[in-house]
């Protein structure tokens, strides 16, 4: 019977897909050494890195450092065979609240932890409470989609007010008199921003307000709290509909704006030169900024108004959160080992080509210190 | 085109049966109508400078409609004329619906076959940047076959039993309530079933992130899915069939297994994959309770776990290039992977049902 | 003929449907008289005592959501500075916390009833399209395809969506603006803007429900009743005349069942409506316009960077998205409830 056969036929395929899949699910590796590029070999020797205890070490938080992250993951797993470090890139938020339930050993953080998550924290560090540890800044890029223009150069008011709705078109005054030979169109502008909450709306709007204050109203926040615009989801989202749309602008780490080839702005901050965005000029903006944490505790301050040369002030500070005292004993090793690595000369070298500037050395002479006494 | 085809009026003895009393439009016409109509929409378009294809597309379809319809209600009638135009209307549903499907799938396919091979599926994104290429979706692979699986082999028995209860033994309250909730339980979304599951399990009872976890709350949104398809299957089992077995003296448990459950089997299954496609392709519980993984973990119930749709979010939420080639080679695998289980349940289910059906 | 084209109507086609006297229609199925007592009823109650008490587990883990649910979202309704219902801002993580629901509630009302309108009648003429008029080889193949697309994840749609449907949608959103804009509902304010709109999001979560609608409603129509439809013919009808009068009216109910599931994964797609959305809190009924949100893709964007009071605010929210989906259920129930004679069991 026709009907009976073609049964069987979809049994037999359908089984031998299934079967096919189970066979090959045995066989699974997690050794990805021989692959990938040429660049993704281990950038230091093992010899910079001490392991701690093996086993799985869980961290969580911010996605803005997951780059960085994965970078320092892999060396260090490249030098501690037995180690597999999971960092979980779920958003600052999410990581703090992971952290102060005693799921992860560390988290990741855009933004130090306020009091009351402090307080939330000593329930898991026991006799202790969490700390900032600031491993990793990341230029904010403002990135645009106009074609024909090139060189785009943008100021603090200017931006604020593309980004509330107040400059409408390209060709508009503010933006002629900052880019006098550019041959602006009248296209509208249509700026984007994060539709979910983030470190980097938040560093972003902090900026706008500190540097444009007359022109900027909102409150620095997670959120969004501008209206008009158009919004999407993630830097990914942001970075992708800037690409895709003409007359688009939008704000993301410079890691996106190099992967999706996406022409970048450069800020007029009263320097000499119009800074355009670098690691090198985001290192030079975290040297300026201060250190307002007490004790073990280094959350900084950037200075969104500096007008130091090359100094490119919309830059991201992202902290690592772990107990000063109290962390998990079964953690705590690797925890140090990790981190450690994390903050060596080593480690700080190894992320500068993916977009993330290293910290200052005195602030990061000053973790290096800090980490050997986590207890 | 659809058109072309559409010769099944003319074959055999079929509803519409050409009676010899009535005119008939030749056979060509609704291939002539479908020919003229975009040859006039081609030109209107072309005419009127028209942008979109898509207004090419609707005017052709209108025409074709229009035209065919008048000619067989000036020719054979108005019922003639009426079902034509249902069967008219229904080949537009169709091409309708299957034109963005098949732009989808063929995305889908065109973009996940770039670096879809046997390093791909055998390798884990352990130690990999992920701004670079390599790396492979084998963890992933792992974690959704034992979640599905866990998720599955709890709430398909629940859910079948449940569908049994209200079709063959709910009677008053209880039964009512039941169906209410299970209706109500399909509009759950699912980040909040993960947030029940993740204040429950991880929060409340103190247990850590695992499959297992992931699991319980997938479970929760196939349940009513089942529930709800299998209730619609029993329902349509004629009650003839009950009541010959009854009458025959088989007791009331055995006529619901041999005879009603195997009649239904097809729909049954058929629902059952739904739900197992519906939980496959979640990532909001998995985000919060399996927790993500570069590594391999072969154990559901201890450590963290990743899943495929979980992996298609990170890649796509890495924002490069290599990362978007793994999330579409991964969404391909996954979609693969459904569709053999598909296959199998389907035959599965052809094979053990006494009588087929029409399916 | 027609009826050889489908299977071989065996063991349905020997009791004809309509055999039974109405009134035995009507009556709940009793087990006649058991002849060996014991075994019979041991096998019974076990059987029948599982089954209850699945369905009491159901309920159990219903009551625990929905307790839940509405635990965490008291508190945080309570401590809400702004109006719940009638604030348009999300801002809960703000000190003082200020967040409604009246943008997000609307629009995922507004994005499910144009992916219902839309999927839900293309998606029953697919269903009769395969179940009745394809051509037998088309059938099957047709089947397998639809399944394949229900399989496909939400985030994938999602990728299509933003990459692939948003730029084609444009002439779209300008044509609808150009012809229809006294409407009202589709006049845009800014057409040359990407339309990252809830019309465009209706558009995606309706080719989203489209599978999962057709394969139920297909099943559904392939269980009519074959002396149904012969009768039909007999006496004469056309090929809709028979759908019209056997095959729609039997599988009423479970295309209503069908379109709930649907609508139950159109109110809750996340991944979806996230991507492909430009989300803002301005309250419109202007849809072609970007901005809007959905209570699901809300909280999506926003768990990661809640706070735990901001994630209970999150969670009220999902009560309210629950509320309405039981709102919706119970006038969905109410319509089957009136159909009820056209099901072949009793119940």
């Amino acid at each position: 019977m026709k009907l009976q056969r073609s049964g069987r036929k979809a049994l037999a395929l359908g089984a031998v897909a299934v079967v096919s899949s189970l066979t090959l699910a045995a066989c699974g590796s997690d050794d990805n050494s021989g692959k990938g590029d040429s660049s993704s070999a281990p950038t230091t020797k093992a010899s910079d890195i001490k392991c701690g205890d093996k086993g799985q070490l869980l961290g969580a938080g911010s996605t803005a450092q997951k780059n960085a992250i994965d970078q320092w993951v892999k060396d260090y797993q490249a030098a501690c065979a037995g180690t597999t470090i999971n960092y979980q890139p779920n958003g600052s938020g999410a990581g703090i609240q992971n952290f102060v339930q005693g799921k992860v050993a560390f988290a990741g953080s855009d933004a130090a932890l306020k009091p009351e998550e402090v307080t939330a924290s000593k329930k898991v560090c026991k006799g202790g409470q969490g700390i900032n540890l600031p491993m990793v800044a990341g230029p904010v890029a403002i990135g645009y989609n106009l074609e024909g223009v090139d060189n785009l150069v943008l100021d603090a008011d200017t931006l604020a007010k593309i980004f509330d709705s107040k400059i409408k078109k390209w060709d508009d005054a503010a933006i002629k008199k900052l880019n006098p030979d550019a041959k602006l169109p009248s296209t509208p502008i249509q700026a984007f921003h994060r539709s979910d909450e983030s470190g980097t709306t938040k560093n972003f709007t902090q900026y706008l307000g500190k540097a444009a204050p007359n022109d900027w109203k909102y409150e620095a926040d997670k959120k969004w709290l501008a209206k008009g615009g158009q919004s999407a989801d993630g830097s990914a989202g942001v970075a992708s509909q800037v690409k895709q749309v003409n007359g688009a602008i939008g704000y993301f780490e410079i890691s996106y704006a190099d992967a999706n080839q996406i022409k970048t702005a450069k800020l007029n901050t009263g320097a000499a030169e119009p800074i355009t965005v670098s690691v090198d000029a985001a290192s030079k903006a975290v040297a300026a900024s201060k250190i307002v944490g007490t004790g073990n505790d280094l959350a900084l301050d950037v200075d969104f108004t500096t007008k130091a040369e090359g100094a490119y002030p919309i830059t991201l500070v992202t902290y690592e959160i772990v107990c000063d005292k109290g962390n998990d004993p079964k953690s705590l090793k690797s925890v140090q080992a990790f981190l450690g690595y994390t903050a060596s000369e080593a480690g700080q070298k190894a992320i500068s080509d993916k977009g993330y500037a290293p910290i200052p050395t005195e602030i990061i002479e000053k973790v290096r210190k800090v980490i050997p006494t986590l207890s | 085109m659809s058109a072309v085809t559409d010769k099944t009026p003319q074959g055999g003895i079929h509803p519409s049966a050409p009676s010899l009393k009535h005119a008939r439009l030749p056979k060509w016409a609704p291939a002539a109508t479908a020919v003229g109509a975009i040859a006039v929409a081609v030109g209107i378009g072309m005419g009127a400078e028209l942008s979109s294809k898509i207004q090419w597309g609707l005017i052709a379809v209108l025409l074709f409609v229009g035209t065919l319809h008048v000619l067989s209600s000036k020719v054979e009638g108005t019922r003639q004329a009426k079902d034509r135009l249902a069967t008219s209307l229904l080949w537009v549903c169709f091409i309708l619906a299957v034109i963005p499907l098949f732009s989808l799938i063929e995305y889908t396919i065109a973009k996940g076959l770039k670096v879809l091979d046997a390093a791909f599926l055998s390798h884990s994104m352990n130690g990999v940047i992920t701004t670079e290429t390599g790396g492979g979706i084998y963890h992933s692979l792992i974690g959704t076959l034992e979640q599905v699986g866990i998720a599955t082999a709890m709430a398909a028995p629940i859910g079948l039993l449940t569908a049994i209860y209200l079709v063959e033994y709910g009677r008053g309250k209880l039964a009512k309530t039941v169906t209410f909730f299970v209706d109500v339980m399909t509009g759950v979304p699912s980040i909040v079933a993960g947030l029940f599951i993740l204040s429950f399990w991880i929060i409340y009872l103190d247990f850590n992130f695992s499959g297992f976890a992931g699991a319980m709350a997938l479970a929760i949104l196939m349940m009513p899915v089942v529930v709800r398809s299998t209730e619609e299957m029993l329902k349509l089992v004629p009650n003839e069939l009950r009541e010959a077995s009854l009458a025959l003296g088989v007791p009331k448990w055995l006529t619901i297994l041999r005879v009603v459950l195997p009649t239904a089997i097809g729909g049954i299954v058929t629902g059952v994959m739904l739900a197992i496609a519906r939980i496959t392709g979640e990532t909001a519980p998995v985000l919060l309770l399996v927790y993500g993984s570069t590594a391999i973990n072969n154990n559901p119930f201890d450590g963290p776990q990743d899943s495929l749709p979980l992996y298609v979010f990170q890649q796509w939420k890495n924002g490069n290039e290599p990362s978007y080639d793994r999330a579409w080679a991964a969404a391909l695998v996954l979609i693969a992977l459904v569709m053999a289980f598909n296959l199998l349940a389907r035959g599965i289910a052809r094979w053990k049902a006494p009588s087929g059906g029409r399916g | 003929m027609e009826i050889s084209r489908s299977a071989p109507t065996q063991a349905k086609a020997v009791v004809p449907p309509e055999s039974g006297p109405p009134n035995l229609r009507q009556t709940p199925v009793e087990p006649p008289a058991p002849q060996n007592k014991g075994k019979v009823r041991l096998g019974d109650r076990l059987f029948s005592g599982a089954s209850r008490g699945s369905g009491i587990l159901l309920l159990v883990i219903m009551a625990a959501i929905a307790a839940f649910l509405t635990y965490r979202a008291v508190g945080a309704i309570a401590d809400d500075h702004g109006n719940f219902l009638t604030t348009k801002e999300w801002n809960a993580n703000a000190t003082p916390p200020v967040f409604g629901i009246a943008v997000l509630a609307t629009g995922t009302v507004i994005s499910a009833v144009i992916a219902m309108v839309i999927a839900v009648p293309i998606a029953v003429g697919v269903a009769l399209f395969i179940s009745h008029y394809a051509p037998r080889k088309l059938a099957q193949p047709l089947a397998y395809l639809v399944d394949l697309l229900a399989a496909v994840p939400s985030i994938v749609y999602g990728l299509w969506g933003a990459l692939f449907l948003v730029p084609h949608l444009q002439g779209t959103t300008q044509w609808l603006d150009s012809f229809f804009a006294w409407t009202y509902v589709f006049d845009a304010s800014q057409p040359e803007v990407t339309p990252r709109s809830l019309f465009t999001v209706g558009i995606l979560l309706a080719i989203m429900i489209l599978p999962i609608v057709t394969n139920v409603s297909r099943e559904v129509f392939l269980q009519v009743p074959r002396m149904h439809e012969e009768a039909a013919l007999a006496l004469g009808a056309t090929r809709w005349e028979v759908i019209r009068i056997s095959v729609l009216p039997f599988g009423r109910s479970g295309v209503i069942s069908a379109s709930m599931l649907g609508l139950g994964r159109a109110l809750g797609e996340t991944m979806a409506v996230a991507t492909v959305l430009s989300p803002s809190a301005i309250l419109s009924l202007h849809i072609l316009d970007p901005g809007g949100g959905t209570i699901a893709q809300n909280i999506a964007s926003g768990f990661g960077e809640a706070s735990p009071f901001g994630r209970d605010a999150l969670i009220a929210s999902g009560l309210v998205l629950f509320v309405i989906t039981l709102v919706v259920n119970g006038a969905a129930r109410l319509i089957i409830a009136r159909r009820k004679e056209y099901s072949g069991a009793n119940a």
